[in-house]
């Protein structure tokens, strides 16, 4: 684990800055083509989502100006970055983007996050509980997903990963795959 | 002998997480309404169970399924099958509750280890021995109702392994007899595996104060900075004549790390962890806090601190009903 879990790190200022600026269609569409990619290498974290496999999720990074709404699409997602705060789905869960990484990478528990607040969840329980399972037992780890999209320079991105790591705080990798960097 | 760790795993990687961590023993479930932990996203089909199986044994470790719900009349073959599938898996044992089907296993699985579960609220031991002489039960979960001093003579009086749960979520009446789930959502632990289920949860933040409601009920309301309790009926905030409070149970999580030294010395077999809807990152962390008090326990070395209070429930701890004074 990068860091204890009772000092979750905001998002460097910076990166939120841009976020305000930049265009989001451009990055709605690589992070859909990232999903993709994802649910293919992992099967299992869809059919775990049994029924929930078509709602909409809300995932709010609190330190982020902008919120994901991700729709699993029975397998083929469909990921969409909006300004917009009160972006609507049927979930929402909402906390800084570390402890939503941290979550991903099994770095964290979710439960335990949510009993000290540092995760909301709002509207459908049960689809926000089925995601938080469904992503823990399919052992993602992002960086190594994307390292794996940029073909011969999956090395010096999964470096350069780990360096952005160090430097925000953020967790971006499963803390076990890390160590073998 | 030193003390079984007896883990939980609601999903194939919190089984691995488990056993890596130290697990002596893990318990599981099928990904149905045989499993008193049927949430959304958890559990196992049969080829997952297989693998776990294998896995664990790989390893050194046992696997336990549980198929500790009620079946319903005129479904039975649902549970029937289960037992099937968990003998096929190549588990050591399966956690049974109901006793048609602790009868059927009998008849019809005599080589598979049959363990009574905690939903059969065996409290003494009488009935532990009933279940020993009729069912061939080997070891018995015992209901979060007793003291030490109780399962101490308990022990005493039987021969049956006993197990305790010494961490995790608290369920605080006699097991498998709740009716506080069904009456405010038509679902029960014992009938569908699930307590207050999620389906019928609802939170609402605003301005800092958080509601949670179950089937429509507001069950908890904390200010802004509060630890947020899930809204588990027995652990709610109630008016009732002129007081207003948790009337059945505080919102905490049941941790006894500390009177591990006293229940080995009750004649306790096994320790187990409650939580099989918690992450991998729990399981592996709650493990190997109590594969290492165990550890220690039988090095004759002191045991550690424990360092699991974030993890719990309104982040508060108890040592439940082993030393307790009711209201
Ligand atoms: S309401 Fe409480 S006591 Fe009743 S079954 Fe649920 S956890 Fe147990």
């Amino acid at each position: 684990m990068p860091y204890p879990q009772n000092q979750i790190p905001l998002c460097p200022a910076p990166l939120a800055a841009a976020l305000r600026v930049i265009p989001l269609a451009p990055l709605s569409l690589s992070l859909t083509v990232f999903s993709r990619k994802i649910a293919r290498n992992n099967p299992g974290l869809i059919n775990r989502l049994g029924e929930f496999d078509t709602t909409d999720f809300v995932l709010d990074p609190t330190d982020l100006p902008i919120v994901l709404c991700l729709n699993p699409n029975g397998g083929l997602p469909k990921v969409k970055l909006t300004r917009r705060r009160q972006a609507k789905g049927s979930t929402r869960i909402s906390g800084p983007l570390a402890a939503l990484l941290g979550l991903v990478h099994g770095a964290f528990d979710g439960d335990a996050l949510f009993f000290s607040r540092d995760l909301v969840v709002e509207g459908d329980t049960s689809a926000a509980l089925a995601l938080r399972n469904a992503v823990d037992d399919a052992e993602l780890n992002l960086a190594l997903e994307a390292a794996s999209l940029s073909g011969p320079f999956a090395r010096p991105i999964q470096q350069l990963i780990a360096l952005a790591e160090r430097q925000t705080g953020l967790c971006l990798t499963r803390p076990e795959d890390a160590a073998l960097w | 002998m030193v003390m079984e760790i007896v883990c939980p795993a609601g999903t194939p990687a919190a089984l691995r997480a488990a056993v890596k961590a130290g697990a002596h023993t893990v318990y599981c479930g099928f990904n149905d309404e045989t499993n008193a932990r049927n949430f959304p996203g958890l559990n196992f089909d049969r080829a997952e169970m297989r693998a776990g199986v294998d896995f664990a044994h790989a390893h050194g470790s046992k696997v336990l399924v549980a198929i500790n719900t009620f079946p319903r009349a005129g479904d039975e073959a649902i549970w029937h099958r289960a037992v099937s599938a968990a003998e096929a898996s190549g588990a050591d044992a399966v956690i049974l509750a109901d006793l048609g089907l602790l009868d059927y296993a009998a008849r019809n699985h005599p080589g598979l280890r049959r363990h009574l579960s905690v939903q059969a609220a065996a409290a003494n031991a009488d009935v532990i021995n009933f279940y020993a002489d009729t069912f061939g039960v080997k070891r018995v979960v015992l209901p979060r109702v007793l003291s030490v001093p109780e399962i101490a003579a308990i022990n005493c009086e039987t021969k049956v392994e006993t197990e305790v749960f010494v961490f995790g979520g608290l369920c605080v009446m006699a097991e498998g007899r709740c009716s506080l789930s069904s009456y405010a959502t038509g679902l029960s632990p014992n009938m569908n595996g699930v307590c207050s289920p999620a389906s019928h949860v609802e939170y609402n933040e605003q301005q800092g104060v958080l509601d949670a409601r179950l089937g429509g009920y507001l069950i908890h309301r904390v200010e802004k900075g509060q630890p947020a309790p899930y809204p588990t009926l027995c652990k709610g905030c109630f008016s009732a004549g002129d007081k207003t409070g948790h009337l059945f149970e505080d919102p905490v999580s049941l941790n006894a790390e500390k009177l591990i030294p006293q229940l080995q010395k009750a004649g306790v077999t096994a320790l187990k962890i409650e939580g099989r809807q918690r992450s991998k990152s729990y399981v592996a962390q709650v493990v190997r806090n109590f594969r290492t008090a165990v550890d220690a326990l039988e090095a004759g070395q002191p045991m550690p601190e424990g360092m699991l209070a974030r993890l719990s429930e309104g982040q508060a701890m108890t040592t439940g009903a082993y030393k307790k004074t009711w209201r």
